[in-house]
């Protein structure tokens, strides 16, 4: 297949990746009558325009179709990280993917096959049983490194892999994708803390600022706002830019912030492309349908994607 | 008796020598768990994590992940309960080259309930890939390092600080999974742990004297749990068999002992010295293991129990054998 990439301009492409991402996980949902759905329409561009702009990955090293979940790890078992395998060879050069909020698994899912490491076919997969497309990814989900549920806790085994990457030479940086929630984890403060003092400014850490949270609005439930000054004081290279415009997602990745970690606040909006969803505010962490016509009301929206992506 | 003072600390800096992976993270806590000595040799191994034990615990993960061998130091209640969520997923669950160095357990600080790891052992022992070790002595500590870096997971160690007995022979090392048979008997056997041991061999030595037969074993792998020399010794004796350890009674030696036993049918009575369900509070060494039954006397009265007849042993009895008196005690020790 011709890929259209070839030809394309790189902030095209981002966008097609971002709208294919809502698409599937869009279509996913109506299909089997519910998931995280809000997390896609957030986090599209972001992961878009890391997978395709911001990081550089080599080659998925992980099979198109998923392995079956291959047991836990162990002695003898070295499963441990299997899931990065889709974000590439581990290679001094290479930059490293470490995802935070794995409740966003399913749009990661449909970001990797977007970018062409995971087949179509593995959504299939998705939530069912002896597979490895884990609803709630863990380290032997494709795409996912560090069995991250816990939320927080990613961002200082990150901070540990970047450290290690430091004594070792490495260049390749070290890329973090969290969501805003997980600033009120006391431990997301340490990581940060322990980054700046380290001075480990090969980190860099996309926030999907969507303002959304298990039961409902940040604000409303433990506000953590005024983000971009707390994580100044703690030492951070801090951007705030709109998380919908995949040009003003990279250009901080683009800039040098010497002897700080990078972060970069993305303002988005959790119903972006999928207008119905706004009738759902403020709970929005998890879509099950209530009606047909509800039901039907996404699918004109899917149809609406369907047309305008060919 | 000879003691050796801060074995940990000239150990480490000699065994790290030659293993560059080796690195080591403190939280605060680098001269009380006597890692100021690996610091001042090896200063681009040694992190500093700050007063933040749970990003500890990930950044050892994250080190581990790319072929680092961290060894964590901080106290063993800081390492446990304040991080329990962090160590199963980011080091279990992997099943990571961490090694968690846990000071001052049970009752050997006397910082009162917020310092004393008496639950440690039963927190960590339920989470799977976990490997267990316990120092009991000089011995123990100068090689439990050597344990632990052949284990192909995470590894949580109860270690000794200060001054400490030297129970065992220098060239006599702790072995993964075999416990030290002190003495040979057939009326009870005793299974003790940690400082424990040191306890246990004064009554067992005044024990010997009225006659009572005792296979003494000192247990120093309480994670994975299968060693026939236990099974042997609880299954041959007369009376009964007693565990002895500076923890809880629930979670510990005495469960997995109580588990061995229930599982293989050896129709004995147990007795589990330790604390008895019961946080406890700060003092010396030496009065809380009195005020809590970890002491020799509290042997030899669960001894008379099994038997089932009162030894008569005497003041002059216990005068006739040497106690370890850790320096310090009576006065606070450094925390």
């Amino acid at each position: 297949m011709q890929s259209p990439a070839q030809v394309e301009c790189w902030s095209d492409a981002a966008r097609r990746v971002a709208a294919g991402i809502r698409r599937r996980v869009l279509e996913y949902v109506l299909r089997h009558g519910g998931g995280y759905l809000s997390q896609a329409c957030s986090a599209a561009e972001i992961l878009a325009t890391l997978y395709t702009r911001i990081m550089r990955l080599g080659p998925s090293q992980g099979p198109m179709i998923p392995r079956p979940f291959p047991g836990v790890p162990g002695p003898g078992r070295p499963l441990a990280g299997w899931g990065g395998l889709y974000n590439g060879p581990r290679s001094p050069d290479l930059d490293r993917f470490i995802f935070s909020p794995v409740h966003y698994a399913l749009a990661l899912y449909a970001t990797l096959i977007e970018v062409g490491r995971l087949a179509a076919e593995a959504l299939e997969m998705f939530n069912q049983d002896g597979s490895t497309v884990e609803m709630i990814g863990a380290e032997h989900s494709p795409g996912i490194e560090v069995t991250a549920g816990s939320l927080s806790q990613a961002l200082s085994v990150a901070g540990g892999i970047a450290l290690a990457r430091k004594l070792k030479g490495e260049t390749g940086r070290v890329w973090v994708f969290m969501s805003d929630g997980e600033l009120q984890e006391g431990q997301t403060w340490e990581a940060l803390m322990a980054m700046a003092h380290y001075r480990l400014d090969h980190v860099g850490i996309y926030i999907d600022a969507n303002g959304q949270q298990c039961d409902g609005r940040v604000e409303t439930v433990m506000d953590v706002e005024p983000i971009a000054a707390k994580l100044e004081a703690f030492g951070a290279c801090v951007y705030e830019v709109d998380g919908h415009d995949v040009e003003a997602l990279v250009a901080p990745a683009e800039r040098p912030h010497p002897g700080r970690p990078l972060v970069v606040i993305c303002r988005t909006d959790p119903c972006r492309g999928i207008e119905p969803l706004r009738e759902r505010a403020p709970k929005l962490h998890y879509v099950r349908f209530r009606s047909e016509a509800e039901r039907e009301a996404y699918r004109a929206v899917l149809e609406q994607m369907e047309a305008a992506q060919g | 008796m000879e003691t050796v003072l801060r074995p940990h600390a000239r150990n480490l800096v000699a065994w790290a020598k030659d293993k560059p992976a080796v690195v080591v993270l403190s939280a605060d806590l680098t001269g009380s768990c006597e890692v100021d000595d690996f610091k001042a040799a090896y200063p681009d191994r040694f992190f500093s994590m700050g007063m933040a034990e749970q990003n500890m615990i990930g950044f050892a993960a994250g080190l581990a992940r790319e072929g680092f061998e961290p060894f964590v130091h901080t106290f063993a209640v800081f390492l446990t309960r304040r991080v329990y969520d962090q160590v199963a997923m980011q080091v279990a669950y992997p099943c990571l080259r961490v090694r968690l160095i846990g000071f001052l357990p049970g009752l050997t600080t006397p910082g009162g309930v917020t310092h004393q790891a008496i639950d440690d052992v039963a927190l960590l022992r339920v989470l799977p890939n976990m490997t267990i070790l316990e120092c009991g002595d000089a011995t123990d500590v100068e090689t439990v390092l050597d344990v632990a870096h052949s284990v192909p997971g995470p590894v949580y160690v109860r270690m000794l600080r200060g001054e400490v007995p030297r129970l065992f022979p220098k060239k006599d090392p702790l072995r993964l999974g075999q416990a030290r048979v002190l003495s040979v008997g057939t009326d009870v056997a005793v299974l003790s742990s940690g400082i424990c041991t040191e306890e246990a061999l004064r009554a067992a030595a005044v024990l010997r004297r009225q006659g009572v037969s005792v296979e003494h074993l000192h247990v120093s792998t309480l994670k994975p749990f299968r060693d026939p020399t236990v099974l042997e010794a609880v299954s041959k004796v007369r009376y009964g068999v007693i565990t002895m350890e500076n923890h809880s009674v629930i979670g510990g030696l005495g469960s997995v002992v109580a588990e061995l036993m229930a599982e293989v049918g050896v129709g004995r009575r147990l007795i589990r010295l330790g604390l008895q369900d019961t946080f406890a509070h700060g003092g010396s060494r030496a009065y809380l293991m009195k005020e809590y039954g970890l002491d020799a006397t509290a042997l030899v009265r669960a001894v008379e129990t099994l038997i089932g007849t009162s030894l008569g042993v005497t003041e002059a009895d216990w005068a006739s054998v040497e106690a370890f008196v850790p320096a310090g005690t009576g006065q606070i020790e450094a925390l």
